[in-house]
């Protein structure tokens, strides 16, 4: 116990509420608080100016979501790394329930029914597999990532979830979970040649699936290919994105105004309080709201990164990149979708689209970066409970 | 515990080390996005805006009302009614049959109209408004008005519809207006015959002054949602009204000759202002009622229009070409004085004239005697004028008749009008290919043979020798200044002397009103009302000789189509002339006996009224007889 001075700067042996009350970065918190405070507004203009039915719930579910940011942020990392493989499973179990159980929402996304509150485990598991990942790679050192067998139970971990939501199908959520594991790979110095493999096999894989004349059926090949070009389909799947598109465009620099999307308020938008909410904003607040929007994504990802690079443990660092490389994915996908640059896959704008699971998770996420900022100087050893390592 | 360290940097240095490159990848694919909003929001803002411009706005277009067709006085003879129509809108019905059901109820509804209700609704959207009944009365109008809270989705709308007052009395003038078809589509890209339930002019003033009867359209800018349900109305333009036009008819007197001629089978008259051209009246019978084309004709009764002998839908005052018989000695008359014989030109009538070895009869079995020209105008003596003619030639003829305005068209402001026929040598040639006969002039010369000529067309003559000569031209189009009307003929002179046509007028004068004249019988015996005329009886089959041997077959004993048409020409006062009048009566026998009372009693009732004269709605109605 004598190395218990290694916790905090201070050496003392458990930080104090105040000192973490002092510790908690208020401008992350500033910066959710004003993107929430633009979801409402959009949420408020999507009901063509009215609070019900999205915007007051909303409201609702973020004062929830950041009364548990809080709480996350007061938990050290150790408890946190303690939770770590139990909230993997947890989020398994309420994927593989999902799959056999759960209502078809809005979209490909799968719901369980809880009674007042409904879980979309997949939104849950964009979180739990950060924690995982973060967890393993925390007792693994430089050496032992670069032995390609230590690669194999981190691949497993990510591969399960992975598939059990494909299988819903719900393709946003299954290539976030591989984009946000491979910058975990990344980042935790994965050699380069090993993705410069698995690329070549992929991409040789779909072309063999392409090529032969067993492995794809016409019509699944000609879905695809609309999937990839929705625009090739103007009177099915490319009308959401061209009106999408027109909705964008139309908001030209400065935009024309709250309350005046036209797209948006005459229904030519396709779910604007949910995934397209981004272009009905970028429509009323044109290509200068579309920008400050984008800023503060930025500069929370920025700060949340930051807050990794400062962190003195493996698993708070990539805790706090992972997390925040999550953020990066969630806005980036949805508004590159919203503009059509990629194919529309149903990613949710965190903070601002219209969903109870999504808010939680997401201000769950802020809770732990700022858990890791509050607590980056503490240290934990490799194997959890002998500090000693 | 520093060798323990170590790698533990090394991971520290690898993590931000790769940390610092996804952030590269990171900002790079940001600037992605703000490139992608650049392109959209600003380089191709304009073609979006566009686009979502196109998908909010429709526009809409609002019929202009149709200009009204008014009669000299003010007394509206084609008219725009309300039609108040009774409209149902799906979704705002719970119970679609109720609905119907207690519709029919207050306005009955037959099945058919039933099914067609339900064929429509299955065709467009639930908020789309579609007509339940047409042409509501007031009464019905009043009922559902009343009921309209136990109706959901019932709605009255009012748009018009075009109404002619006087029905028959001037249709072929008026003509009609009907739902444009293929061709009309195809000539005219105004938008606006494309809107349902639009109608334009199919005949007669409505169709020759379409363009400003139909006015513009106007538009209305509507913002509609994704499913084309209105929000709201944008903007809204009004479109331009059509202008009103005023007609020279005097419906009154139209009313008076159009129910004058009703008696005989087919027939048509015209009665004009000498010296201005206004047409006061035009009548053709048998007429129709131009609101069955407003309506649309069933076939049968196209059929039935179109297989009629009596051809009710021809304006036979324009499109009637017929051989104006004795009333063409006018053309004749004036046209041998036009090439230097005088009026005292003097021939002996034996009752017939021998031209080599063809004999040519004159009407008169018994011959005429010695006659000069007033005198053989007069008596309508064929004999006269067969010498004539032979005298002047046929080429002769064609120009004098042409002066006075036959073997062309009169150029009045309807459409349908036909030229008639001048025969002369050239022409022959030219339809025919053979060349002339002497004998052929003769006939001609007294208005047989080839020459036809429409109503118009002799009552514009008529105008000519009354007003002195002057080249007037008919038209129903009413001069804007109807002051203007009494002063002097706005029309140049033409190269004919007066004292030529002093000799027809005089002519024409004693064939009315000198006791052996063959119009005696129809004189106007007011005085100051006194009519010149003309008497024509046209044959329009030949005499033979074993016919001729046993006697002429009255006309009366003969089938319709084999008699003779009849025809009289005529103006008035005879010392102040103003009005000129042609009647003819297609195989209505003998012209003196069957068109020249009827002239006679519509010149009676023209110098009454005197509409070129004064208003007789201003000033208490007819003049009274003196």
């Amino acid at each position: 116990m004598t190395l218990g001075y290694q916790f905090g700067s201070s050496g003392r042996e458990r930080m104090r509420w105040r000192e973490k009350i002092a510790h908690i970065s208020w401008p992350i918190v500033f910066l959710i608080g004003c993107v929430a405070s633009i979801g409402f507004a959009t949420l408020y203009s999507a009901a063509h100016g009215s609070a019900d039915p999205w915007m007051d719930r909303q409201i609702a579910r973020f004062a929830a979501g950041a009364a548990m940011m809080f709480a996350v942020a007061m938990i050290d990392l150790k408890t946190l790394m303690r939770f770590a493989y139990p909230c993997y499973l947890v989020s398994i179990v309420l994927l593989i329930w999902v799959d056999f159980a759960g209502q078809v929402g809005m979209g490909a996304q799968r719901w369980i029914d809880l009674g007042p509150v409904q879980l979309q485990p997949s939104e849950i598991m964009k979180v739990t597999i950060v924690l995982t990942l973060a967890r393993y790679f925390h007792g693994l050192s430089y050496e032992d990532v670069g032995r390609p067998l230590s690669l194999v139970i981190p691949i497993v971990l990510v591969l399960v979830p992975a598939g059990l939501v494909l299988k819903q199908p719900d393709l946003g959520t299954a290539g976030m979970l591989m984009m946000v594991a491979a910058a975990i790979f990344v980042v935790v110095g994965v050699r380069w040649w090993k993705f410069a493999l698995v690329l070549a096999l992929g991409i040789g894989a779909a072309y063999y699936a392409w090529n032969s004349p067993h492995i794809l059926h016409d019509y699944q090949k000609a879905r695809i290919m609309t999937f990839m070009d929705p625009e090739s389909d103007l009177q099915g799947s490319g009308y959401h994105i061209m009106q999408s598109k027109i909705a964008l465009g139309s908001g030209a620099m400065w935009g024309k105004g709250f309350l005046q999307g036209t797209q948006s308020h005459l229904d030519f938008l396709p779910e604007r309080q949910t995934d397209f909410i981004f272009t009905m904003f970028a429509e009323e607040f044109g290509m200068v709201g579309s920008l400050v929007l984008l800023s503060l994504y930025v500069l929370l990802v920025i700060y949340g990164t930051v807050i990794a690079l400062r962190s003195k443990t493996q698993f708070g660092r990539l805790l706090a990149f992972g997390l925040s490389f999550n953020l990066f994915c969630y806005f980036f996908i949805n508004t590159a979708m919203v503009m059509g640059l990629i194919p529309v896959v149903g990613v949710p704008l965190p903070l601002i689209s219209y969903g109870g699971t999504v808010m939680m998770t997401v201000l769950i996420a802020f809770g732990l970066i700022m858990s890791v900022n509050i607590h980056r100087d503490q240290r934990i050893g490799r194997r959890l409970g002998n500090e000693d390592t | 515990m520093a060798l323990r360290k170590l790698p533990n940097r090394t991971q520290a240095r690898v993590f931000s080390r790769r940390t610092a490159l996804m952030g590269l990848g990171q900002a790079a694919l940001t600037m992605t996005l703000v490139g992608r909003l650049y392109y959209l929001q600003v380089l191709q803002a304009d073609k979006y805006r566009l686009l979502a411009d196109e998908n909010r706005i429709n526009l809409r277009l609002l019929p202009p009302s149709r200009g009204l067709i008014y009669d000299r006085f003010g007394l509206a003879l084609a008219d725009n009614y309300p039609n108040y129509r009774a409209m149902l809108v799906a979704e705002q019905t719970s119970n679609l049959a109720r609905t119907l059901d207690d519709f029919s109820a207050l306005v009955p509804l037959s099945e058919r109209e039933r099914a067609k209700i339900m064929k429509e609704l299955s065709r467009v959207r639930a908020f789309t408004p579609i007509p339940v009944k047409e042409d509501l009365d007031w009464d019905q109008v009043s009922a559902v008005e009343l009921n309209l809270p136990d109706l959901p989705g019932i709605s009255i709308e009012v748009d018009q519809k075009r109404v002619y007052p006087f029905a028959g009395i001037a249709a072929h003038m008026l003509g009609y207006v009907g739902a444009p078809n293929e061709d009309d589509l195809q000539q005219d890209n105004d938008p606006l015959l494309s809107l349902p339930g639009i109608r334009m002019g199919k005949n007669g003033l409505e169709k020759q002054y379409e363009h400003p009867l139909r006015g513009q359209a106007g538009q209305s800018e509507l913002e509609v949602n994704s499913v084309g349900r209105v929000i709201r109305e944008l903007a809204r333009e009004e479109g331009t009204p059509g202008k009103d036009l005023v007609t020279s008819l005097d419906i009154g007197l139209q009313q008076f000759v159009q129910q004058r001629l009703s008696a005989e089978f087919s027939g048509a008259a015209v009665v004009m202002d000498i010296y201005n051209g206004d047409i006061l009246a035009m009548a053709s019978t048998p007429t129709f009622d131009p609101a069955a084309f407003y309506r649309g004709l069933t076939a049968s009764e196209w059929q039935a229009l179109m297989s009629d002998q009596y051809r009710p839908l021809t304006n036979k005052a324009i499109a009637g070409q017929f051989a104006p018989g004795s009333t063409f000695k006018i053309a004749t008359a004036i046209a041998a004085q036009q090439v230097g014989v005088t009026p005292a030109f003097n021939v002996f009538c034996p009752g017939f004239y021998q031209l080599g070895n063809m004999r040519f009869h004159c009407w008169k079995k018994e011959g005429h005697g010695h006659l000069d020209m007033p005198g053989a105008l007069q008596n309508s003596c064929d004999v006269y004028f067969y010498e004539l003619s032979r005298t002047i030639g046929i080429d002769a003829i064609a120009v004098g008749a042409r002066e006075l305005g036959l073997g062309d068209v009169a150029g009045i402001d309807l459409p349908g009008e036909r030229p008639g026929v001048i025969p002369d040598r050239a022409w022959k040639k030219a339809t025919m290919g053979e060349s002339w006969h002497q004998g052929e002039t003769l006939i001609n010369g007294i208005g047989q043979g080839f020459v036809l000529a429409t109503p118009l067309q002799l009552c514009t003559m008529a105008s000519r020798v009354a007003n002195g000569g002057y080249a007037v031209k008919p038209h129903l189009f009413r001069a804007a200044d109807p002051q203007k009307a009494d002063g002097p003929s706005p029309y140049p002179k033409m190269k004919l002397e007066d004292s030529w046509l002093q000799t027809v007028r005089d002519g024409m004068d004693r064939v009315c009103n000198v006791v052996h004249g063959t119009a005696y019988q129809a004189r106007i015996p007011i005085p100051g009302m006194e009519m010149a005329g003309k008497t024509g009886s046209a044959q329009v089959r030949r005499i033979t000789m074993a016919e001729r041997a046993v006697g002429v077959r009255k006309n009366e004993s003969l089938p319709w189509k084999e008699r003779d048409h009849a025809l009289f020409v005529a103006f008035a006062p005879v010392h102040e002339p103003r009005y000129a009048c042609c009647v003819v009566i297609e195989h209505g026998g003998g012209g003196a006996l069957y068109a020249g009372p009827i002239a006679r009693d519509i010149m009676i009732e023209t110098q009454r009224r005197d509409p070129a004269r004064r208003n007789p709605n201003n000033e208490g109605g007819r003049r009274e007889m003196p």
